[in-house]
């Protein structure tokens, strides 16, 4: 036997007539307890779902258990809000910048790791024409800047990040359609030469792009002073989601792309020409990227190494929420955003650098749970 | 015998004689580094030619042995720093970095092709997070002082023979392993798992051992990666570097181990000589400025992965291969005459 002892499947009769119970693997199991055990990894999810939720209510604080930095959701409302508007315009960030990853996919099976680059070029293009606009090269304040000189940057960069992306599709990666690695490593290609030219054109120090002045202010909610820059940059996510979804759904390119999700060739089949359409899908894909360029420019800043950072954020997301599918992209944003800013707010108060780990746990649990990701399908 | 072999042994003994005639930069600079990075990078190739696994999270692994290392050796400075003898903090190194690789390995092994690809390159980034924020183990700054045993301080023809001899065992080690039971299931999960699967085999068993084999060598490089180097900072386990070594292997050719190798050799060479190539070196104007001045390595090695996978996307090794493939062939044809 090949694998001895590894997995062998047995079927055993017993005695006289009925049904031979069957036993597989290792541990003798019958099917109907195999289907059991699969299920552990959801039971486990939403048992520390569950956990999660009770601790951040009513646990987390120094008067029950322990202190933590927020302290628990009923004695501190204020904190509670903050922490779940910081994890919810976070997603909106995470949102703009994965849709573009996962519509690619989606349509064309092509994983872009140059999702990143393209994000840090954007942003280099979109604070170095924010400068130009305004006309200073540094301490541009946010008083310098109108709606008009956030919003072309943001553009501009965005289209040069989407023309380079539909370039490198049409010089490399379409007529090697299909060979999943291939396109890939090309990608992976791509990504290192633009990080090395980047690093070379603007440096590795951090730069930052400036919120338009209108936006720079602070507002009061539960005895709590938040920005609402970031409000504004949850707004523009989802204009862009909104955008997005109607484009999809109620345009008949949106239908198009929708149903080369589904079945590629039946598309072509029916004379509709995918090429086109390909293209296109790469355009708004890189845009997408290269829109989020320019808003996490203005977030956090970006500097040398934040392409691999956001491919990561991408990829996270995507995993989580299910490759291809912009519903998954909502999702794991939203998941992957709210943990992001609740674990290091929530955990015991000496052990908040742990929070990275909770960003695995969930990729753990949930692909345990389901391999495809939340909205994944197996094909 | 195949030309394949041939050309094995042939490296084999040229990388047994050369410190007879090599300068000490040559043997510690070039020849060591290949071989430590050819055997983290035939971890790579391993898992992709016979486990159908294209993994990014080796360099992980192997960044985590050196981790291991300096938290278990290093006297003082940042991590545990306790001053362990370097010999004793080998196997646990080792055991620390494979039971990591079969935790990874087990999460990872329903997924497949690219899904795998993505999911192996999210780890490796999170472990780049992971030492950079728990400063109980490392922390952004890194650890330095770490020492190599004393057998190899300030040796480094002992080291540059122990990479040998650990390159030639996993390499024999890993060709052995196909030819098993275990290694022959793995190649029919590669080929088609739900096949596989309804024949009996645990298919993911398979995958995540391969797996755990695969991280037991990297670990093994990056063991001999610390002596070598001597200190270790988040940084080396980012995500470029993680690529470095995944290109190193693409380069070489991912579906032939001895890839790895050469892979190595042409980066660790490409490095250290394009400049002194004739004609590249008195290029003038915005192509010396951005391409081949010396911090411009990484635009260097992009287009050459670029070329590599529009010509030939199974490497170099690939196309050797090709090669003799074709000799072989005429010598075939030459005896039947």
């Amino acid at each position: 036997m090949v694998t001895a002892g590894v997995l062998v499947a047995k079927a055993t009769s017993i005695g006289n007539g009925g049904a031979p119970p069957i036993s597989i693997g290792l541990f003798g199991l019958t099917p109907q307890q195999i289907v059991l055990l699969r299920r552990i990894p959801a039971a486990i999810g939403y048992a520390v779902g569950g956990f999660i939720c009770l601790w951040i209510l009513f646990l987390a604080d120094r008067d029950w258990t322990i202190a933590t930095s927020a302290g628990s959701a009923i004695a501190e409302p204020g904190e509670f809000t903050v922490t779940l508007l910081d994890g919810l315009t976070i997603a909106g960030l995470f949102f703009v910048v994965s849709s573009g990853f996962t519509l690619i996919f989606g349509l064309m099976r092509t994983v872009n790791m140059a999702h990143g680059a393209f994000f840090l070029l954007s942003a280099y293009i979109a604070l170095t024409l924010q400068q130009t606009l305004v006309g200073k090269t540094r301490n541009v304040q946010p008083e310098d800047v109108s709606l008009i000189n956030w919003f072309v940057p943001l553009l501009v960069g965005a289209t040069v990040a989407a023309a380079l992306g539909v370039v490198i599709q049409q010089l490399f990666l379409k007529w090697n359609q299909g060979q999943d690695l291939r396109q890939a490593i090309i990608t992976i290609a791509a990504t290192v030469i633009l990080a090395d030219q980047m690093l070379f054109q603007y440096g590795g120090l951090a730069q930052r792009m400036v919120w338009p002045g209108d936006m720079v202010r602070f507002f009061e909610i539960f005895g709590q002073r938040y920005a609402l820059s970031r409000l504004f940059m949850l707004g523009v996510s989802l204009v862009v989601g909104a955008l997005l979804y109607l484009w999809l759904n109620k345009t008949r390119m949106g239908m198009v792309i929708r149903a080369g999700v589904d079945d590629e060739k039946m598309v072509r089949a029916l004379g509709i020409n995918v090429s086109v359409v390909f293209g296109i899908t790469f355009f708004v894909g890189s845009f997408l990227a290269g829109m989020g360029g320019a808003m996490g420019a203005s977030f956090s800043g970006v500097a040398f190494g934040t392409d691999g950072q956001w491919l990561l954020n991408s990829l996270v997301v995507v995993i989580i929420g299910g490759l291809g599918s912009l519903k998954g992209a909502v999702a794991g944003s939203l998941l992957y955003g709210l943990v992001t800013t609740f674990a290091p707010a929530y955990l015991p108060a000496d052990l908040t650098f742990l929070s990275i780990i909770f960003t695995f746990v969930v990729l753990a649990i949930v692909l345990a749970a389901r391999p495809a990701g939340l909205f994944g399908r197996v094909d | 015998m195949s030309s394949r072999n041939v050309v094995v042994i042939a490296a084999i003994v040229f990388f047994a004689v050369v410190p007879a005639f090599g300068t000490d930069f040559f043997i510690d600079f070039v020849l060591t580094r290949t071989l430590i990075l050819g055997l983290a990078a035939s971890s790579i190739v391993f898992l992709s030619a016979y486990g159908g696994m294209d993994s990014l999270a080796q360099w992980l692994i192997f960044g985590i042995a050196g981790f291991a290392i300096g938290n278990l050796v290093a006297a003082s400075g940042r991590g545990l720093a306790l001053g362990w003898n370097p010999w004793l903090s080998i196997p646990i190194a080792l055991a620390v970095c494979t039971i990591a690789a079969a935790l990874l390995g087990a999460i990872a092994a329903r997924s497949f092709g690219i899904y795998f690809l993505m999911l192996t390159l999210t780890y490796a980034v999170i472990g780049f997070f992971f030492f950079g924020q728990v400063t109980t183990f490392s922390g952004f700054g890194g650890m330095t002082g770490i020492d190599a045993p004393e057998f190899f301080a300030n040796q480094p023809q002992r080291l540059y023979y122990a990479a040998l001899a650990m390159s030639v065992l996993c390499y024999l080690g890993f060709r052995a392993v196909t030819k098993t039971p275990f290694g022959m299931a793995l190649q029919g999960v590669r080929d088609d798992p739900v096949r596989m699967a309804s024949l009996g085999f645990n298919v993911q068993l398979h995958r995540t051992l391969a797996f755990t084999m695969a991280g037991f060598v990297a670990a093994i490089a990056g063991v001999l990666n610390i002596w070598w180097n001597g200190q270790i900072d988040p940084t080396s386990i980012a995500i470029s570097p993680t690529l470095d070594l995944f290109i190193i292997a693409v380069i070489g050719g991912i579906l032939r181990l001895e890839g790895a190798w050469l892979g190595a050799f042409v980066f660790v060479g490409a490095n250290i000589y394009l400049r002194d190539i004739p004609g590249l070196g008195s290029i003038e104007g915005i192509i010396r400025d951005r391409i081949l001045a010396e911090e411009r390595f990484n635009t260097v090695i992009g287009i050459v992965l670029l070329i590599i996978m529009v010509v030939s996307p199974d490497g170099l090794a690939g196309a050797l291969g090709r090669l003799g493939r074709r000799s072989d062939a005429d010598v075939a044809t030459t005896s039947v005459q």
